[in-house]
């Protein structure tokens, strides 16, 4: 029961008015019922689990909405761990072991990309492990991210006189390695060498939303014993990563991170929170122009991220910046790929990507992956990480200047 | 005008259970209850199905009757009983020689009673007190004090007998030889006094009922005790724990269904007292702290209520005095006691021995009218309880889960056809819409305390807040009157919110609050508000009235 507030739910039901499931979906009973009201039944006989819940989006809007402070998504993140009914199957596997595809693919990335383009993969990929046709994979990089700083970086972060270390993520590493080349070039450009820990693995959140917590569990603790290890700051790139790292490893995993919970956080965080005190100072180019939509991922709006994110954009005189209206895209990581989820995935998506649409912005950013592959084929809009804009608008080199970096 | 062979007063469990008795030895019975079954000392209780153990030591004959319609309960009424199982533990401050003398006299009494590791304890139920020093397991059990008598009811309904609520019992008919030929009674629904004929006239009203005898000449010395309980939100325990010590003040903690609950006290309180019961906050505070020992994560938990009922303990027979009280069953036959011929009480006995006071008092009658039909209910299944177990995959919604366990066999009479049916009226007790029709069609709901009792509706941790409208407004659908419903809501509201009162602290005020916010402040339900009843009763309004 440690750590279980759900008695502290007063029945108001606002979480369920924020489920982006429950608006769309009438056999997702909703995270009121599926969390506190559920927990109870769950308490007298483990066979009360619902499998409703499958449905969950883990966005944690819901937590966001509750006025009790009730850990709603950890609660029913919890229930699909230990009810043993929500078992992973091929597909779960292929879907949740992003290292494992990701290390596999890169090295024939050539060949992967197209042929996950085609007609005749996509209907094999449907009829065979479920995974819906109609879903246009994300590419994967032609070498990872790991593999970049390697070659091209390592070297020169050890002449800074500050230092970093950077928590990647699979999506940095296997599908987008600019997104951490940016953060390389942004923060030596402040000033900051940038290292990798000594053993990074996925952080586990598709692993804790299909069902495989075992693993989770294992490779939360490779995580945490590098980022002890690390003993300073761990910045990320991903919101995702981030609340799991932070959050779901002690609330959902049980794992004690209170000693390094403090040293994890955004990147745009630390940013925007040096930039505050004066410590970091940007500048940016004089000729760069572009209409911005920012959209807020759920995971944003659960850890208040985009408060970091909004300042720094505006920091960009070139910026002309729109804030959509913060609603779910719909995909939540590997849920929308499944194929009996992707009608609800586009339907609970549809609001925000009109809104884009009537934005009609030149970028759409966002801090969270899945959010952009979503976005990017719902609508076409190219969707970009704010840390990847700030780099591209960067004046380099009057930024070392104003931080007197040589 | 119809003759019945059987009146019965009272619908608690005795009357629920002496109906459906003499229902199935063929007898025409009418049931009159003055306001909703299990109104009175039945919906007031623990709920535990005593093994018999806590009266091994101190009355073996109790004991042994205990045991004996604790195993009969669980065969014919699976579907009210949860067989949880049950701990005495012994903490620090008691004597842990009580023990042996304990097991000892449960063995007399013929109560399984086996001495545990404290350790082994720990790992049965992790919520017990981990400074245990002793513990005996023993056949404790939950056991649902309204399904049981709302489906006692129901099966005698199915054998013919007729029950009549809101039907007060006011006088006695007699004929020109002093026999008692039936009954006039009070229609709270219509407000008519209708007359009822029976050849018996049985008394099962408890304490009720002894004040009724009166009005025939006859007189039983009733004594009644208060016990006051707690209801918490949730289940922290899913074993019965008990000290094992001498009973005293709130020394159970049982678990039942979704909650689990602490009692009792005991204090003597004059009759008058017994419609109007209040509760303490000296009790409340006596409640917490001595349930706390039993179970410490009880300090931390979600309160939901405080409630109190009336224990209707009996003046041994023939001791006008009543200093010596009988725990033990008490059938007066009025002929052979009072010279009045046609009248018969049945009082004393606890909810565990229902079944066996019904089956004393119904052959006590079938005597007297030359019935010689044998009694049949320790062997013939309570209906609900006659089918097999639930089958169900990972698809079953925990709503049927829920609603199998409240209505057994008889949830193939649910309607879960469309979305609409199954969609829920009450989220934390998981009551379907089919199951809040079912409750007014089939199990005869007229209001929402009558609903509450049928499906546990507004039983859970908000209370009614979510669920009271919703049912307002299919009750009010049945009976095509928007209205009564919107007074019967306010009345339900303000009776959830005197159990609420005496522990409105934490979560509970901010419940309370949340939940008044609504009603007053949004829906202005206090202009509905109705001054309820000395009988603490929601009133059933009729169209006449309003």
């Amino acid at each position: 029961m440690q750590d279980n507030n759900f008695q502290d739910c007063v029945k108001c039901t606002l979480c369920t008015a924020y489920c982006p499931m429950a608006a769309v979906n009438p056999i997702y009973i909703g995270p009121k019922q599926a969390g506190p009201d559920g927990e109870r039944y769950r308490l007298k006989d483990k066979a009360f689990y619902d499998y409703a819940l499958k449905y969950c989006l883990n966005c944690k809007r819901c937590e966001g909405a509750c006025p009790s402070g009730v850990r709603i998504g950890d609660i029913i993140a919890k229930a699909k761990l230990e009810s043993g009914q929500f078992r992973p199957g091929l597909r779960e596997m292929i879907l949740a072991n992003t290292d494992i595809m990701g290390t596999l693919a890169v090295p024939f990335s050539p060949i992967i990309n197209p042929v996950l383009k085609w007609d005749i993969s996509k209907k094999l990929m449907d009829g065979v492990l479920g995974i819906d046709h109609r879903r246009t994979f994300p590419a994967y990089a032609g070498q990872t991210f790991t593999r970049w700083y390697k070659k091209h970086a390592k070297k020169q972060q050890d002449a800074f006189s500050k230092q970093l270390y950077y928590f990647h993520g699979c999506y940095a590493n296997y599908n987008y390695p600019k997104l951490g080349q940016d953060l390389v070039k942004l923060m030596n450009a402040c000033g900051y060498g940038v290292q990798l820990l000594e053993k990074e693995k996925c952080c586990g959140v598709a692993l804790i939303s299909n069902g495989m917590g075992g693993q989770a569990k294992r490779q939360a603790k490779v995580n945490l014993a590098s980022i002890r290890k690390a003993g300073t700051t761990v910045l990320t790139t991903s919101t995702t990563c981030t609340m799991t790292l932070r959050d779901e490893y002690p609330h959902v995993l049980g794992l004690d991170n209170a000693d390094v919970r403090d040293n994890i956080t955004l990147a745009l965080r630390f940013l925007c929170e040096k930039v505050e005190s004066g410590e970091i100072k940007l500048a940016f180019k004089s000729d760069y122009q572009k209409k911005v939509a920012y959209h807020t991922s759920c995971h944003a709006e659960k850890q208040g991220s985009w408060i970091y994110s909004l300042p720094l954009l505006r920091l960009i005189p070139g910026v002309q910046l729109t804030v959509l209206e913060s609603s779910c895209c719909g995909i939540s990581g590997t849920f929308g790929f499944k194929k009996e989820n992707y009608e609800y995935s586009q339907e609970i998506g549809s609001k925000l990507f009109n809104n884009i649409r009537e934005a009609n912005p030149d970028y759409v950013a966002t801090e969270c992956e899945t959010c952009k592959w979503q976005i990017e084929m719902s609508t076409g809009f190219e969707v970009i990480n704010p840390i990847c804009l700030l780099a591209d608008a960067l004046d380099v080199e009057a930024t070392k200047q104003l931080n007197q970096v040589r | 005008m119809k003759q019945y062979d059987v009146i019965i007063i009272g619908g608690g469990i005795t009357g629920a259970g002496c109906a459906r008795d003499c229902a199935m030895r063929g007898l025409s019975v009418l049931l009159l209850e003055k306001a909703d079954l299990t109104n009175g000392a039945t919906g007031r209780n623990h709920g535990l199905l005593h093994s018999g153990a806590r009266y091994a030591v101190t009355d073996s004959e109790a004991a042994a009757e205990c045991i004996r319609e604790n195993r009969t309960l669980r065969k014919v009424a699976a579907h009210c009983v949860e067989e949880t199982e049950g701990l005495l533990i012994t903490l620090p401050e008691d004597d842990l020689a009580y023990q042996a003398k304990f097991i000892e006299s449960c063995q007399k009494a013929g109560i399984d009673a086996k001495a545990i590791d404290p350790k082994e304890a720990i790992r049965m139920e992790p919520a017990v007190n981990p400074d245990l020093i002793g513990a005996v397991m023993v056949p404790d059990g939950a056991v649902d004090p309204f399904r049981l008598t709302i489906y006692n009811a129901y099966d005698a309904r199915l054998h013919g007998a007729e029950i009549l609520t809101y039907h007060e019992v006011t006088d006695f008919l007699k004929d020109d030889s002093g026999r008692v030929v039936g009954v006039r009674a009070h229609n709270h629904i219509d407000g008519s006094d209708p007359e009822f004929h029976a050849t018996i006239t049985l008394i099962a009203g408890g304490i009720w009922g002894t004040v009724l005898a009166q009005k025939a000449g006859v007189n039983v010395g009733m004594f009644p005790a208060k016990g006051a309980l707690l209801i918490f939100g949730h289940r922290v325990n899913n074993m019965v724990i008990n000290r094992c010590r001498k009973p005293a003040d709130a020394d159970i903690l049982v678990p039942g269904d979704t909650i689990c609950l602490i009692g009792t006290t005991s204090t003597r309180i004059p009759i008058e007292e017994c419609d109007d019961i209040r509760i303490t906050p000296d009790e409340v505070d006596l409640l917490w702290r001595e349930g706390v020992k039993l179970a410490p994560s009880l300090a931390e938990t979600h309160i939901l209520r405080a409630y109190g009922g009336v224990r209707p303990l009996v003046a041994a027979d023939n001791d006008p005095t009543g200093r010596s009280i009988s725990r033990g069953i008490v059938c007066l036959d009025h002929e052979v006691r009072d010279g009045v011929p046609g009248l018969v009480t049945i009082t004393g006995g606890k909810l565990m021995t229902y079944r066996l006071m019904a089956e004393i008092a119904t052959d006590m009658i079938c005597k007297k009218l030359g019935n010689t039909k044998t009694c049949e209910t320790a062997t013939t299944p309570l209906t609900g309880s006659d089918g097999p177990a639930l089958k169900t995959d990972s698809h079953t919604r925990s709503s049927v889960k829920a609603a199998w366990g409240r209505h057994g066999s008889h949830i193939k009479d649910i309607r879960s056809e469309s979305t609409y049916e199954t969609s829920l009226v009450c989220e934390c007790e998981e009551v379907s819409v089919g199951e809040v029709k079912f409750g007014i069609e089939q199990l005869e709901a007229k209001n929402l305390v009558n609903l509450r009792r049928r499906t546990r509706l507004g039983m859970g941790t908000c209370q009614g807040e979510v669920c009271a409208c919703r049912a307002a407004g299919l009750i009010a659908k049945s009976n095509a009157c928007a209205e009564s419903a919107k007074k019967d809501l306010a009345s339900f509201l303000q009776e959830r919110w005197k159990g609420m009162f005496p522990v409105t602290w934490g979560t509970t005020v901010r419940e309370a609050q949340y939940t008044s916010m609504i009603y007053q402040g949004l829906c202005g339900l206090d202009q509905w508000a109705v001054e309820t009843s000395t009988t603490r009763e929601n009133p059933v309004l009729s169209k006449k009235e309003l």
